[in-house]
């Protein structure tokens, strides 16, 4: 496997306009005989197949929903960064551009972030200009905030429902090419396999998840937007449907993935509350503003937060980190409240929370002020736990919330398989070993609005093709192996229900694994383990997991199962590529790699590279692939929160 | 946080599939706890199914933090269940009692046939939506975003109207089968602003045409949509879209 990022010649802030003018185009009456297949309608790919059908391609757009409007994106709070300046506090594309490689530890492409900085203004036009309802100061003009720690204020909003509205922008230009007939929609299908013919990404299988039908379509090109694999987790704050079966046939293809351990475990998410939980809530981390985290010093300790009294509380992230105290980052705060409750000084019934306390901002600042931050949120958090947080402290845990990891791309956003493309969060490219807060939106919509279609262009124009449809061999077959999967899975339910177990139960166990083992910290010993206990769990869902129905009908076991059978194979690679980065870096703590402090310790000298692993077949070990990351614009510097 | 468990009788809208002829079926749930979202416990339900053999109840459902629109159904006749503005994800079980029965069928109406059970085919509300909710803008090219001021009560006004997640309860709650405070969400949105004036009457003209093809009903001012719509939208908006109609039909 090889790994060219073909980033551009030229001085870092020229780099993309050279790019595009050094790319291949396709003329505009050319486009029409191109066809271009897009899986998933969140930000990266409501953006990507609108644009490339108003740029005249023909564009076959899937989503497993029951319409394009419903992807994960919808659900982002907090808004969307851009390097505007608007506030004149001195940002600029190239702080913007610092900000996002340092907050990713330095594990990304210099190249491709500072392209992000660029074309983040571009994103804001373009959504107001559609008609996106962003905040504006009482002058009328767009409002901004400070998010996540910046020090600038550049993060645009609407209300708490950022990602909604956005993506709620990306669907109805994706509705308006949908009327032209330039995009065809294929709502409730699943993708189920890739089709490569003469090594080049030609087609799909799909399955209709209503009739069960397995379809397939070919293309030109195929762009991957299917979002990052935190369900791996079985709990985590994505929708129950998210998943890396799109991601994970594209690697048995060929693709590489990068950065597999990369998953960002978010500090504030309201606590699991029993085995029944079916996924966690975020809730913002603003929260962090005004609220005091704090545990009980004595272990074990079960009376009410209000008994407890002041010298007993420990308020552990002031006192260890008095610089930043309770804004440490995410992964910092996620990380000691892990620690506290592994001490046996986690609250609630579970053991497993940390108080965030708001008396202090309240006795300070007064109920209403309190409320007018955070009234939304503590009505959230009121709804699901029936406790309100003017009364008593919030219960605050972390949660698996988002992967940096995804398919490996060059600068094209191309994977190693020629004509597959990704996209949004299903690729690695930006964010390095940690996300910064209001960047996802800006990530999955500058791939999608403003970067794949020159890479399309580029790709198509220098590309020579046969003439493929889905009549071509490679299709039947592609189509046999996925319903010899189906059936495979199926097999199992013929001799009834007794002594099986459900895919949750099993989907539960994975995620207990990867949550002990390969969480935000980690170490050799407990990453072997999981890695010696992960073939147990395959053999128990492929011996003795039971599937009611078939699989020529709208069967949600079904689907959950291969959903699963993917999670549990990628669940290898995730364990390997922790195991294999011995160093602490962005949002994990490799508990061998610290300073004396015991801070996370990076190793630079030995891991300043993206792991890009690929696929040996069923019986081979994945093998690990290096792209060294050059930095020649910034110099890495430790981050030091004491 | 308070935890109790509590017992229900279930009665379920089950039909196999769009043909099929559906009836209701009784299951018992013992030992639910009222911390459970309803689907969690619809879930706890699902898996016991499952382990006596029997098919599961598809239901519809994906964030489950009441944002994507997914999920819903009709709880003792009451679209998204008891709790105002509240989805059915986001609904918890302690707003039920010991020994409750509940009734629960798909949200229905002539414009949604049922799929499955409890899933339902709501690709109507997309097509009003590719009718003409939309500015038809672009990639690329666009003003800067601060060019056209907009007053921030406008935009918060907008943004009431924009915030609609397209679950459909208001269909399903409507006894015309309207799809009026839909429809009129996103018109007022983008009539509302600046960047919707291009187009305003051949939008409005056009999605209410949509929406009358697709087979919903009318509005004759009962509200029972604006009652459960689970993001508080107001029946102004149905009134704004019925200005607009007019408006695009004599000026």
């Amino acid at each position: 496997m090889e790994l060219k990022s073909n980033v551009p010649e030229g001085p870092l802030a020229e780099k993309w306009d050279n790019h595009r003018f050094t790319s291949k185009l396709v003329n505009p009456a050319n486009r029409r005989k191109h066809s271009i297949i897009v899986i998933g309608t969140g930000l990266a790919g409501a953006s990507a197949s609108a644009t490339l059908a108003e740029q005249g391609y023909e564009v076959k757009t899937f989503c497993i929903q029951d319409s394009p409007r419903r992807a994960h994106s919808i659900a982002a709070q907090g808004g969307i960064n851009a390097a505007k300046n608007y506030q004149n506090d001195g940002d600029s594309i190239q702080r913007l551009f610092y900000d996002t490689i340092k907050g990713g530890d330095f594990r990304s492409r210099e190249a491709n972030v500072y392209r992000l900085a660029q074309v983040s203004n571009n994103i804001i036009d373009q959504c107001v200009a559609q008609g996106v309802p962003f905040a504006r100061e009482y002058g009328g003009t767009l409002a901004n905030r400070s998010f996540g720690g910046a020090q600038v204020s550049r993060t645009f909003y609407a209300r708490g429902q950022t990602g909604q509205q956005l993506l709620l922008g990306a669907y109805s230009a994706l509705s308006r090419q949908i009327k032209t007939g330039k995009v065809t929609m294929h709502t409730r299908k699943e993708m189920m396999e890739l089709v490569l013919v003469d090594g080049k990404a030609r087609g799909i299988v799909t399955r209709d998840i209503i009739t069960g039908k397995l379809e397939t379509y070919s293309a030109d090109a195929v762009i991957l937007a299917t979002g990052g694999y935190g369900n791996a987790y079985f709990l985590s704050t994505n929708a129950m449907a998210s998943n890396v079966t799109a991601a994970w046939r594209a690697h048995k293809k060929g693709a590489g993935f990068a950065n597999p351990c990369f998953v960002q475990i978010h500090p504030t998410c309201i606590p699991v509350h029993g085995s029944f939980q079916s996924k966690l809530t975020l809730m913002s981390e603003s929260l962090r503003n005004d609220g005091r985290v704090w545990v009980p010093t004595k272990p074990g300790d079960t009376r009410r937060p209000g008994s407890i009294p002041e010298d007993e509380r420990d308020y552990y992230l002031e006192s260890k980190y008095p610089g930043f105290g309770n804004l440490v980052p995410r992964d910092v705060a996620s990380r000691n409240a892990k620690e506290q409750c592994d001490e046996g000084k986690g609250v609630g019934t579970t053991n497993l929370a940390v108080y965030l306390d708001f008396a202090e901002a309240i006795s300070r600042d007064g109920e209403a002020t309190i409320l007018r931050k955070y009234g939304n949120l503590f009505q959230m958090y009121e709804k699901i736990t029936d406790s309100n947080p003017l009364r008593e402290p919030m219960m605050i845990y972390p949660a698996v919330h988002y992967t940096m990891g995804g398919l490996w791309v060059d600068y094209n956003l191309m994977t190693t398989i020629p004509g597959l493309f990704a996209i949004g969060e299903c690729n690695f490219s930006d964010h390095g070993a940690n996300r910064l807060g209001a960047s996802a939106l800006m990530q999955g919509l500058a791939d999608g609005y403003f970067i794949i279609g020159t890479s399309i262009a580029s790709y198509l124009g220098s590309t020579k093709q046969d003439a493929v449809d889905s009549d071509h061999p490679q299709f039947s077959d592609a189509k046999k192996q996925v319903q010899g999967r189906i059936d495979k899975l199926l097999d199992c339910n013929e001799s009834g229900p007794d002594g099986k177990l459900t895919v949750d139960e099993i989907h539960k166990e994975l995620g207990l694994l990867l949550w002990d083992h390969c969480g935000m910290a980690r170490n050799k010993e407990g990453l072997e383990k999981a890695l010696t206990e992960l073939p147990a769990i395959q053999e128990k869902f492929w011996n003795n997991v039971y599937i009611p129905g078939t699989g020529e009908e709208l069967n949600q076991s079904l689907e959950r199962a291969g959903r699963l059978a993917d999670f549990l194979e990628f669940a290898e690679i995730m364990i390997l590529d922790a195991l294999n980065r011995e160093e602490s870096c962005g949002c994990h703590l490799r508990e061998e790699s610290q300073t004396e402090d015991n801070e996370a310790k990076r190793d630079d000298a030995g891991y300043s590279h993206v792991a890009v692993w690929e696929y040996q077949g069923d019986r081979g070990a994945p093998k690990l692939h290096k792209e060294q990351l050059l930095f020649e614009n910034v110099t890495p510097s430790q981050r030091s929160y004491k | 946080m308070s935890t109790t468990s509590i017992n229900l009788s279930l009665e379920i809208w089950r039909q196999k599939d769009s043909k099929a002829k559906g009836d209701f079926e009784t299951y018992k749930l013992t030992n639910i706890s009222t911390d459970m979202s309803f689907l969690e416990m619809l879930d706890v339900l699902n898996e016991q199914l499952t382990r006596e053999g029997s098919d599961p109840v598809a239901f519809d459902h994906d964030c489950r933090e009441g944002i994507c629109g997914m999920c819903g159904a009709v709880i003792n006749g009451i679209a998204h269940g008891p709790e105002p503005e509240t989805t059915l994800c986001q609904l918890h079980m302690r707003h039920f009692n010991e020994g409750d029965t509940l009734v629960i069928e798909p949200f229905r109406s002539r414009a949604f046939p049922i799929h499955k059970d409890l899933v339902t085919d709501r690709s109507a509300l997309d097509r009003i939506i590719q009718a003409g909710g939309y500015v038809s803008v672009n990639t690329g090219g666009t003003p800067d975003g601060n060019s056209t001021p907009i007053p921030s009560a406008t935009a918060e006004l907008s943004m009431d109207a924009a915030s609609c997640i397209g679950c459909g309860a208001c269909v399903a709650s409507c006894p015309n089968g309207a799809a009026m405070l839909f429809t009129g969400a996103k018109i007022s949105q983008l009539s509302l602003l600046p960047q919707g004036q291009p187009e305003r009457k051949e939008r409005a003209m056009a999605m209410v045409t949509a929406m009358d093809k697709e087979g919903f009903g009318n509005c004759t001012n009962e509200r029972e949509c604006e009652a459960v719509c689970p993001k508080g939208i107001s029946i102004r908006n149905i009134a704004r879209m019925n200005r607009e109609f007019v408006k695009a039909s004599f000026f």
